[in-house]
Parts: C-alpha cells; sequence; structure tokens
C-alpha cells in the first residue's frame, strides 16, 4: 500500500474489544491519535431471526423477541405483540394494558440504567456502572416476581400478559419509585456535572437534526438533537394517552443541542419520567382480565401491517406479512440501534479513539438487535 | 545500610579481601531480600486495599472469601498468576518483551532505596536522594516503551506511546515543586529534609506550611504524581475502554504481575516523597521533648510515616473510583497550560521567599514577631 495510504494505521477495533457494547467490529483508520475513517462490520450474532419467524408459529415467536434486544426485552415483546394483534384484531383488556405499561417504563429504567453505566465505564469511571447495576437489579426482582425470569422475561404475550401480576408486586413497586428517584440526584452528583465528563462529552459527535433525520435516528438520540418526537406521546398506543408526562428535549445546556452530553442526560431524564409513569399506572390499576381470549390455534387473515412502539433506543418496528396459515409469510425487523449504528461512521471522522468510544458508548446501541 | 556494612566489615579486623568481599555481598543481598519482601508484602496488601476500597465505593463487599475478611486475596491472586501460561507472541520482539517487565519492576524497586522510614530506618543515605528517586522512575517510561514496542500489538503500541508522552511531560512539573520545596532546605538528602521538618506545633514546620507557593506545589505535585503513575484520571495508558489494556496487553501470568506491581510500588515511592517533603516525613508531632526508648521512637516514627504514605495512597484510590478519565489532548493540555507554568511560578515564588527571609517558613516569621 503505497501513496496516501501509507501514513495511516489500520486498526481493528473488536469484536473483542471493551467498549464496542458487543460484537461490533470497527476498522478504524488512524494517524497517531487522530481517526481518519470508520468502517463498522456487523453480523458476528447473527441468529437469523426474521427467517426464524417464517418456520414457527405466532406464539412460538415472541421468545425470540426476547433476543433482539435483551436490556429492554418487555419492550421487545410488547412491540411484537402489538403487531400481532394488529393483526389479529384483538382488543386488550385494560387491566393487561396498565400492566404492559408498567412492565415496558420499568425496563426503559432498568436499560437506560445500562446505558448510562456502561457509558460512564467507557469514560473511565466505573463507580456509576455498578450503581446502576444496583439499582437494576430492584427491577429484576420486580421482573422476576412477575415472569420468573431477570433477563429473558417472554411475559407480553399475543392477547395480554402471561400472568396477572402477584400480590405484593404494587407494593415493591412503590417502594422502588420511593428509592429510586433520590438516586438519579446521586447519579448527577457523581458523574452527570462532573466537570471531565463533561469536558469529554460536551460538543462531542454533534449531531444535527436533519442528520438525524437523513440516518433515521430514533428515541433518545433524535431528541437529544432537539427534536420533541416520541411514539407515546405523539402516537399513543395503550394506556399512554391517559397518562401525564413529558418528553424531554436536548437543549445544548452543556455545549450544543445533539452533543454526547446531551444524549446521555436525555437518558436521565427519561428515567425520572419513566418511574413517574409506573407510579400513574399503579394508582391506575383496577381488578379485571390480564389477557384477552386468544384462539389455541392463531390463523390472522392474509394481510400485511407495520407497528412500531417507542424502544429505550428508538422505534422498534415489525412489519409483518401474513398468508392466512399459522406462521408468519415474512417478517422484517426494523432495529433502532441499526440506524443509529449507520451515523457512526459520519460522527467519526476526524476525532479521537477517545471519542469514538464515547460516540458509541453515547448512542447506546446493542448488538443482537443490529445482527437479528 | 551501606554504613552498617562498613561497620560489620570493619569489625572483621584483619580479615583477607575475599572475606570481607564475601561478608559485604552477603549482608547487600539479605537486606536487599529484606526489602523486596517488605515491598512485596506491601503490594500485596495494596492491591487488597484497592479492591476494598473500590467495594467500599461502589457499594459491594469486595474480597471476602479467602482468609479472614479476604485478607489472603493477594496469595491466592499471586499463586494463580504463577501459575498462568507465559505466553509469548509469535511475532513479539523476544528480547525487547521480556525484558521489559523485568526493567519495569527493577526500576520500581530502586526507588524504595533512598527513602527514610525513620531516624535510622533506611537502605542508603543518599545525598542526591530526590533526584535519584526521579532518575530511577523515568526508566520505567523506557521500559513501557520496550514492553510495548515488543508486543508487536497496536494496542499496546497506542499504549506505550501514550504512557511516555505522559510520564515524560509530567516528570517536568513533578521536578519543579519538588525544587520549589526543595530550595528550602537546601538539600537532596532526605535525611535533612526531614530533618528540617521537626517542631513548630507539631506540624507547622512542615514543608507543606513553609510559605503559599510550597503549599501550592504539593498539589501541583500530587496531580502530577497520580498521572506519573498512571492512576484515574490520568490512565489513559492502559485505559481498558479505549486501548485494551495499553502496554500490557499482550503480558500474562508473572510478567504482567511485575507491571503490576511496579504500579503500586509506583504509588508508595511518590507519596513517600509527597511525605517527605511536604508533610514531614517520619517527624512524629508533639513527641519532641519526650523520654523515650529509642525502639519505641523509632516504632513511632515508622508507623507515622507509613500512616501519612498510606493516607494519601487511600486518596489516590478514592479519586480513582471516582472520576472518569481526561482525553490524552486534555491531559497534555492539563500538563503545558496549567500545571508546569504554575510548577515554575511556584519554583520562582519559593526562590524569593528563601531569598527574602533567610529560609525561615510562616510559622518562624510568625513566632518570631511574638518573641520580640
Amino acid at each position: 500500500m503505497a501513496g496516501a495510504d501509507e501514513k495511516f494505521m489500520q486498526v481493528s477495533m473488536g469484536p473483542q474489544h471493551p467498549s464496542t457494547h458487543g460484537v461490533l467490529r470497527l476498522l478504524v483508520k488512524t494517524d497517531g491519535e487522530v481517526l481518519s475513517s470508520i468502517k463498522p462490520y456487523i453480523g458476528y450474532l447473527h441468529r437469523g431471526l426474521e427467517k426464524i419467524a417464517e418456520r414457527v408459529t405466532y406464539p412460538q415467536f415472541t421468545p425470540f423477541t426476547d433476543r433482539l434486544d435483551y436490556l429492554a426485552s418487555m419492550n421487545c415483546n410488547l412491540a411484537y405483540a402489538m403487531t400481532v394483534e394488529r393483526l389479529l384484531g384483538i382488543e386488550v383488556p385494560r387491566r393487561a394494558q396498565i400492566i404492559r405499561v408498567i412492565m415496558a417504563e420499568l425496563n426503559r429504567i432498568s436499560s437506560h440504567l445500562i446505558a448510562f453505566g456502561s457509558l460512564s465505564a467507557d469514560m473511565g469511571a466505573f463507580t456509576p456502572f455498578l450503581f446502576g447495576i444496583r439499582e437494576r437489579e430492584f427491577i429484576n426482582d420486580l421482573f422476576e416476581m412477575a415472569c420468573g425470569a431477570r433477563l429473558t422475561y417472554n411475559y407480553i404475550r399475543i392477547g395480554g400478559v402471561s400472568q396477572d401480576i402477584p400480590g405484593g408486586f404494587i407494593e415493591k413497586a412503590r417502594e422502588f419509585l420511593d428509592y429510586f428517584p433520590p438516586k438519579i440526584k446521586e447519579y448527577n452528583d457523581l458523574i452527570s456535572y462532573n466537570s471531565i465528563f463533561i469536558k469529554r462529552l460536551a460538543d462531542i459527535a454533534v449531531i444535527r437534526p436533519e442528520d438525524a433525520f437523513d440516518y433515521g435516528i430514533t428515541g433518545p438520540n433524535l431528541r437529544a438533537s432537539g427534536i420533541p418526537w416520541d411514539l407515546r406521546r405523539d402516537e399513543p398506543y395503550l394506556v399512554y394517552g391517559e397518562l401525564d408526562f413529558e418528553v424531554p428535549v436536548g437543549r445544548g445546556e452543556m455545549g450544543s443541542t445533539g452533543d454526547a452530553w446531551d444524549r446521555y442526560m436525555m437518558r436521565i431524564y427519561e428515567m425520572e419520567q419513566s418511574a413517574k409513569i409506573v407510579r400513574q399506572c399503579l394508582a391506575m390499576l383496577e381488578p379485571g382480565d390480564h389477557t384477552a381470549k386468544v384462539p389455541k390455534v392463531l390463523k390472522p387473515p392474509a394481510g400485511e401491517v407495520y407497528v412500531r412502539a417507542e424502544n429505550p433506543r428508538g422505534e422498534l418496528g415489525f412489519y409483518l406479512i401474513s398468508d392466512g396459515s399459522t406462521k408468519p409469510y415474512r417478517l422484517r425487523i426494523r432495529a433502532p440501534s441499526f440506524a443509529t449504528l449507520s451515523i457512526v461512521p459520519k460522527l467519526g471522522k476526524g476525532v479521537m479513539i477517545a471519542d469514538l468510544v464515547a460516540i458509541i458508548g453515547s448512542l447506546d446501541i446493542i448488538l443482537p438487535e443490529i445482527d437479528r | 545500610m551501606i554504613g552498617l556494612v562498613r561497620d560489620i566489615v570493619t569489625s572483621l579486623g584483619n580479615a583477607g579481601p575475599l572475606v570481607r568481599l564475601l561478608v559485604t555481598v552477603a549482608i547487600m543481598l539479605a537486606s536487599a531480600l529484606i526489602v523486596l519482601g517488605i515491598v512485596l508484602l506491601y503490594e500485596g496488601f495494596a492491591t487488597y486495599a484497592e479492591r476494598k476500597v473500590a467495594g467500599d465505593i461502589q457499594a459491594r463487599i469486595g474480597p471476602n472469601r479467602v482468609g479472614p475478611y479476604g485478607l489472603l486475596q493477594f496469595v491466592a491472586d499471586g499463586v494463580k498468576l504463577l501459575l498462568k501460561e507465559d505466553i509469548i507472541p509469535f511475532y513479539a520482539d523476544r528480547w525487547l518483551f521480556v525484558l521489559a517487565p523485568y526493567i519495569v519492576f527493577t526500576a520500581s524497586f530502586a526507588a524504595f532505596v533512598p527513602l527514610s522510614y525513620s531516624e535510622h530506618v533506611y537502605v542508603a543515605d543518599l545525598n542526591v536522594g530526590v533526584l535519584y528517586i526521579i532518575a530511577i522512575s523515568s526508566v520505567v517510561s523506557m521500559a513501557i516503551l520496550m514492553g510495548s514496542w515488543g508486543s508487536n500489538n497496536k494496542w499496546s503500541l497506542f499504549g506505550g506511546m501514550r504512557a511516555v508522552a505522559q510520564i515524560i511531560s509530567y516528570e517536568i512539573p513533578i521536578v519543579l515543586s519538588l525544587l520549589a520545596a526543595v530550595i528550602v532546605p537546601a538539600s537532596l538528602d532526605m535525611k535533612d529534609i526531614i530533618g528540617c521538618q521537626a517542631g513548630g506545633l507539631g506540624i507547622f514546620r512542615w514543608l507543606l506550611f513553609n510559605n503559599p507557593f510550597t503549599l501550592l506545589a504539593f498539589f501541583v505535585y500530587f496531580i502530577a504524581a497520580i498521572a506519573e503513575v498512571n492512576r484515574t484520571p490520568f490512565d489513559i495508558p492502559e485505559a481498558e475502554s479505549e486501548i485494551v489494556a495499553g502496554y500490557h496487553t499482550e503480558y500474562t501470568g508473572m510478567r504482567f504481575a511485575f507491571f503490576f506491581m511496579a504500579e503500586y510500588g509506583d504509588m508508595f515511592v511518590v507519596s513517600a516523597l509527597a511525605t517527605t517533603l511536604f508533610l514531614g516525613g517520619w517527624q512524629v508531632p508533639f513527641i519532641g521533648g519526650l523520654a523515650m526508648p529509642v525502639w519505641l521512637r523509632e516504632l513511632l516514627e515508622v508507623a507515622v510515616f507509613f500512616g501519612k504514605v498510606f493516607l494519601l495512597i487511600y486518596v489516590m484510590m478514592w479519586i480513582r473510583w471516582t472520576l472518569p478519565r481526561l482525553r490524552v489532548d486534555q491531559l497534555m493540555d492539563l500538563c503545558w497550560k496549567y500545571l508546569t507554568p504554575i510548577a515554575f511560578f511556584n519554583l520562582i515564588g519559593a526562590s524569593i521567599w528563601v531569598l527574602a527571609f533567610h529560609g525561615k517558613g510562616v510559622y518562624d516569621l510568625i513566632a518570631g514577631l511574638y518573641a520580640h
């Protein structure tokens, strides 16, 4: 290799690298510490989920959705269940809807806790990560009470939820809601407003609103760029329409709007809002069925449907085509992290290696969802 | 120690030159082994302390399985590292790769030599003690470069380059701030430096309180010293989230342990230097006039010296588990734009102070006012 390339060193960052959040491989060209180009290589976690969907029945695919975004399995279950319900025209009982919102929002908190913790760990502060794990443990206990699992829940099923919430769940959830908000203040004191942390993240990897649109970025990353778009508010599903919550947007408090610090802070704000939502939902719970009457064998009419839901990492969409048999004809998954990852090469030009870590951490991508 | 050898050799009377040589070598070896044993023991407990402190800060328990309160954890770790397979990468430069850990460890171990642990407990009374430590601890950067280049790994190379740039840069504020303290006793000998810090209501003759410039110099020194030993927030040479493990990425087993132990050894040395130069060394406050047996006085002095050193080490651990790390260019900015100019200013200020007040400290000047 002669010529212009000679002054660059090519480094393969990953698939085994501490800060690629899974098995992402980035082929980077560097000039000393400064990156000149980044090329993401994905597929190390490819399991062919979309093809699997064509070989299993509709309910059988629910556990596979757990393995999409394993930090937010509830949300993935929810989006899939809503897709099939739309196709079948099933009306979900109110109690089940409220339980679904509770679980989805609790899972959003636990997912954002990992996002917040792992970005801090990427920045060299390991303590916030363990603080996040500590609070997440509480949520895992709650989920374990509800469905017996701590990571892959398979709880939100087609028609409702697999079982009603057990006794003591509401009290324990309230206990968590009293315990959690002061911890957010602790995180802010410890790391959010730490001057080194701000120095590392402010004005780094700014995503302008038009770029966010071009690349199809959704979720907290989009809102960090100053666009108040949240499916829960703008296209309400379940009982979100009745709930009172705010949609935080990035304001460029420490630098410019849409920088890495804004994206980080979106997660902190959203955790607060999610806690608020869960509190309202707990008050709204009233006796009822936990699931609709769903036939043993699901045979949706031929047709197609696209349903999206607000996941912790953006909009998760399922495009489902049915040919009238018991198995989907085609299932296409629109993974938010895939769109998010696609902007990394653009953001990563001319930054330093340490900034690349900040970019990936602040975008909060998750690989099983990208590779599917 | 040299004095002891001389005494024993003189007491041999008219023994042959070979006997004298053998006795000298034997005593030297024995004392080196004793010091090595103490250093290894200290390093073992320092790793234990680090993990306990980290556990405490991170709301965990830390090691508690091996021995009472997990105190023997370091023995288990040491045995594990000894039994690990020693891997030399195929493409590594064998000579450099094998040699580097020994040089790192030797350099860090040799820095213990001129330290004065109490009035009579020291290895060698060098009249250039401070200079010697500064010189010998710079050897570490060469060894790190050897190891990182020899590993033939790109992450190691990044780590090595960062380490050398960092250690060499931070050497400057360290030396300048040490000079600001050293010009007061006008000696580089540890014994003289500590000797001049006796009395003064216990602590007010410490060089830390000698004049405003030495006070500032202490903080400059301590910040730069944390960078010199590559600890968070300045641990960029081994930033695991960015460059895997930096210069020791390819090292396994005991070779890795040597790098690891050198870090803890260096922590002790920089803290001991700070103690000696700024915090009164082994001077025990408030017992100046008391009559007590020599052994008790020595014991107290050793305890006070180690107490101060461990306090500084604790602060380093505390900082490590609280703060995120800086980016490499921000690190250089901190050194060249802030610490070095401040240290220069300090040195000039301290020189003027010494000239103006004939080396008298603030305490002596105030006490002098009341004496009239």
